[in-house]
């Protein structure tokens, strides 16, 4: 990437005792991305958002901030803003006042700080909450003021802990765009934590999903989706069915044995003959066929279930010997649905089948 | 549903309220019989001459003696200061406290509330043995050549002070603790990353935001403060002679219970006077902490003083924010922070260099007593002569300590028994049932622990010498359940709001009886709660010289007013060793207490 990179981690660690959160991190940020961390909890993706603030102190490795070294710099010296979970606005100073503290404590003049103060207020939409208290106003509200406390000093970086977690669905959603269409208007840097798949999905130009201290994979969120590397990716986002397979053929394209004798077509990737894979299918890739149609893969059943979830329908196919793929598809309008206990066949391209190999190629 | 089904669900409870509420009324019977009754009748006794007659005399004769106006202001002097002190000392230690994990806080507590639960008279004795002229401090600081003659640091100002800063800090730390606990931890790391250094941001944001804690604090020490005797009268001279010890004489050599029932008046409306003016300047909401903290800043319209104060307040802050942001710079300057290795944590260490120590003030000077009980010596010294039994034998082979060891034990139990039973009824038609004037009634129980002791202590005097009542068992029970009972009901409610009601709905459905559930189902769950509740009651009444101090004499004196005649009048080694047992067994109890406590907060919780 030809921007400026504004965040560099080299290999950061931290151990609390015995414990390791973060077990060497390696991530580079570019002027005006988006990037999320993406994790279940305890995945270390909040101990390295802190560890970027400065209030956690790295074990070991490097934190570069706008090509500045800042492994152990104070929080205060790192060019850096943070929108916490819970926005922690100070409750015993008013909206204007609130944002007015990062640049009294840069000893900006008063009257470039009333124009400042005024001028984010106008960018988060907010003008007539200046003189207000924070618990005076509504959750998103808040959420709002605490980005623009942020933006007013226009850090490097801007760095933000699950800001949405406290709001329910509808504002969700809502918050969603709005940071999303503030980060392309104002062209800011943003490091994002959040456990919401479909929330980092939605928001960033790239995901760093985490497990363990570790990075799984970083990418786009298309990139994670479609060509996961590791099943622990596949299986965090989206749906899949996963299971064990051999290959049988390894020339233009793989052919691989898997469970209840499927034979199954895939393009071509690094795996070799003989050796054992990890095959994903997105449910949402299987179709069933209909009579006399026909597809690179396909598998022959009995539909053991299915679930109506309003626009998708959900079914559970059952392979002979109990082997259960579940695929997903738009809800038939009505005409002939299959029943339970139908015989079906469940087909899929041949550039659907996802191979992830045991040590998957860096 | 239809409506009879509707009818036949709700709980056979027909009756009215007020019959329903009648667990409560033993309770609310004692406190009115035994509290709002004789303490409104020696104020109202103040305001007559013996003929029956209205007339302010007594009044009068306070306004117009020197020695009494005097002794009111030693006693605003000596409670201001210790307010002072305690504010100061105690707020590293609660920030402290407030700042750590949750095992750190919980042990920590547990020594900062030491001296609160040892024995009020054996700290005292123990600070006696310390700041003695030939006490363990001057001995040090001589054997250390930083004095040659014994420095005087008893029987004046300093010794008051020691005393009470060391009875008042618990106080004032657990009062600032629970503000300081609610603020989010979050504001200061974000005032950090929003460009603030440390002291900015602790002035700024954390300071500002316990300012309502202080507030509490500060109120609560002095008000306290206003009505000791204990220490002053032994670790004083004859200069801080405080209010209470002038009631004190009043009632027990003058016998004038006009007079007495006036100072109390005074002091009373001392207490209240400040109570106000707080009120005025900072507001009431700031006692209730949390999210008042932003009316501090005096915002919505209140009073010129108070809108005066805050802007004052608000300056102050923040030069002293400005003072160490330009400190911190200049530090910086002198040793630059490098990015490439870890921070030194000085301020942490600081802190807790500071915070251990003060800590140590709170918790040691008690144990003091155990190695000067073992002394053969015939005097108290420090460090003891050797290693000897001899003053144990004298206190067992004492008729009158054993007689009054015993009836402490009596009376304590009989107290915790009493109070056990009747709060805790109090407390379920408190938690559980829709009561109208709930906190009024709540505000009564409680006032007994508001309410300087020795004015109750002074009214039941006079109550009991009328109904005969003075030296009996029955009348210091009754006396010291008043006192005790506030406890039991605050455990007890505490736990009954975290308990799960509809545990009770379900074994109700199950087909339990109301009786069987209360059995079977809630008090197995809240046992832990009543019997903290009983073990902070028997250490009330175990540990009480006021009331004891009116209302029993030679023969039937209990254990501390035992020990406050020798005090008085003969101080021995035989104290030391009272001490020590009273010492070794109060605080096993409150500590047992305690966890009792803090396990049954956890399980219901």
């Amino acid at each position: 990437m030809a921007a400026k990179i504004k965040l560099s981690i080299r290999d950061a660690t931290k151990h609390y005792g015995a414990v390791t959160a973060l077990a060497g991190a390696t991530l580079d940020l570019a002027e005006g991305e988006f990037l999320t961390l993406l994790g279940p909890s305890g995945s270390g993706k909040t101990t390295l958002l802190m560890m970027v603030a400065g209030l956690v102190p790295p074990s070991g490795g490097e934190v570069w901030i706008d090509g500045n070294l800042a492994t152990y710099a104070p929080p205060n010296k790192r060019d850096i803003g943070i929108v916490f979970q819970n926005y922690a606005l100070f409750p015993h100073l008013t909206v204007a006042e609130n944002i007015a503290f990062p640049l009294e404590m840069r000893r900006v003049p008063a009257a470039e700080i009333s124009s400042q103060v005024k001028r984010v207020l106008e960018i988060v939409r907010l003008p007539h909450v200046a003189g207000r208290f924070p618990r005076e106003l509504s959750g998103g509200q808040q959420q709002r003021i605490a980005l623009a406390r942020c933006m007013v000093y226009q850090p490097s970086i801007i760095l933000m802990d699950e800001p949405l977690g406290a709001l329910d669905r509808q504002l969700r959603d809502q918050m969603q765009l709005e940071i999303k269409d503030l980060h392309a208007r104002l062209g800011i840097t943003v490091l994002y934590v959040t456990h919401d798949q479909e929330e980092a999905m939605a928001m960033s130009d790239r995901i760093c999903l985490m497990n363990n201290g570790r990075i799984e994979q970083i990418g786009t969120p298309q990139e994670l989706y479609f060509r996961p590397r590791t099943v622990f990716v596949a299986q965090f986002l989206g749906e899949s069915n996963i299971f064990d397979a051999t290959v049988t053929e390894a020339g233009g394209g793989l052919r691989l044995a898997g469970p209840a004798g499927l034979e199954i077509r895939a393009h071509a990737g690094g795996a070799a003959r003989g050796e054992t894979v990890k095959v994903v299918l997105r449910p949402e890739r299987l179709r069933l066929l209909g009579q006399g149609e026909s597809a690179d893969n396909w598998a022959s059943g009995t539909l053991k279930e299915t679930v109506f979830a309003g626009g998708v329908t959900r079914y559970f196919v059952a392979l002979p010997g109990g082997f259960i793929l579940s695929a997903k598809q738009l809800s038939p309008g009505g005409g002939a649905a299959p029943r339970i206990g139908d015989a079906v066949r469940l087909g899929w391209d041949a550039e659907h089948t996802l191979v992830l190999r045991e040590t998957p190629a860096s | 549903m239809s409506l009879a089904q509707a009818t036949t669900v709700r709980p056979p409870l027909g009756q009215s309220p007020l019959i329903r509420a009648w667990p409560l009324y033993p309770l609310l019977l004692l406190v009115l019989g035994l509290f709002v009754y004789p303490v409104a009748q020696i104020l109202v006794l103040s305001a007559f001459d013996p003929t029956g007659a209205l007339s302010i005399a007594n009044y009068a004769r306070i306004a117009t003696t020197a020695v009494y106006l005097e002794t009111l202001l030693i006693t605003f002097k000596i409670a201001g200061w210790t307010t002072l002190i305690a504010l100061l000392a105690g707020y590293p230690v609660a920030y402290l406290l407030a700042n750590s994990s949750t095992r750190t806080r919980d042990t920590l507590t547990l020594l900062v509330l030491m001296p609160f639960w040892t024995s009020f008279l054996v700290r005292t004795f123990a600070w006696m043995i310390l700041l003695g002229r030939n006490g363990a401090i001057n001995r040090l600081l001589m054997a250390l050549g930083i004095t040659d003659a014994p420095l005087a640091l008893i029987y004046n100002f300093t010794g008051v002070m020691i005393g009470m800063v060391h009875a008042m800090m618990p106080l004032a730390i657990m009062a600032m603790l629970s503000v300081m606990q609610s603020i989010d931890t979050n504001l200061v790391k974000a005032a950090r990353t929003l460009g603030a250094r440390g002291g900015q941001a602790f002035w700024r944001i954390y300071f500002r935001l316990s300012l309502p804690g202080l507030a509490a604090a500060g109120l609560l020490v002095f008000i306290t403060a206003l009505g000791f005797f204990i220490t002053p009268a032994l670790l004083g001279g004859r200069r801080e002679t405080m209010i209470s010890q002038i009631i004190i004489t009043v009632v027990q050599e003058l016998m004038n219970w006009r007079f007495a029932g006036a100072l109390s008046v005074v002091l009373l409306v001392a207490a209240g006077i400040v109570f106000f003016l707080y009120d005025r300047l900072l507001g009431m909401s700031t006692l209730s902490g949390g999210a008042a903290a932003a009316d501090l800043v005096g915002r919505s319209g209140r009073g010129l003083i108070a809108r005066a104060g805050a802007a004052v307040g608000v300056r102050l802050i923040a030069g002293l924010g400005w003072l160490c942001d330009r400190a911190g710079a200049f530090w910086d300057r002198l040793f630059p922070v490098a990015a490439d290795r870890p921070q030194r944590g000085t301020a942490r260490i600081l802190l807790w260099v500071v915070g251990v120590l003060l800590i140590a003030f709170l918790c040691l000077p008690s144990l003091f007593v155990i190695p000067v009980s073992f002394t053969g010596g015939s005097f108290i010294e420090f460090p003891p002569q050797g290693f000897s039994l001899r003053w144990y034998d004298t206190y067992l082979g004492s008729p009158g300590w054993v007689a009054a060891t015993i009836r402490s034990f009596i009376v304590a139990s009989l107290t915790a028994c009493v109070s056990t039973a009747i709060g805790s009824a109090a407390a379920f038609v408190l938690v559980r049932q829709r009561l109208a004037g709930r906190t009024a009634i709540i505000a009564l129980i409680m006032a007994p622990l508001v309410l300087p002791r020795l004015i109750l202590a002074v009214a039941l005097f006079y109550l009991y010498a009328r109904l005969g009542l003075v030296g009996t068992v029955l009348g210091l029970v009754l006396g010291h359940t008043v006192l005790a009972v506030p406890y039991v009901v605050i455990t007890v409610m505490a736990i009954l709001k975290t308990y799960d009601e509809r545990l009770d709905h379900a074994a109700w459905s199950l087909g339990a009886t109301k009786w069987q559930t209360l059995r079977r189902i809630t008090l197995p769950q809240i046992r832990g709660g009543m019997i903290a509740g009983f073990l902070f009651a028997f250490i009330t009444s175990f540990d009480d010289l006021t009331v004891a101090l009116f209302i029993t004499g030679g023969g039937t004196a209990t254990l501390p007013r035992q020990m406050w005649n020798d005090l008085l009048l003969q101080v021995n080694p035989t104290l030391a060793a009272v001490s020590t047992v009273i010492l070794v067994f109060v605080t096993g109890f409150v500590i047992l207490a305690e966890m009792l406590r803090r396990r049954a907060t956890l399980r219901t919780g």
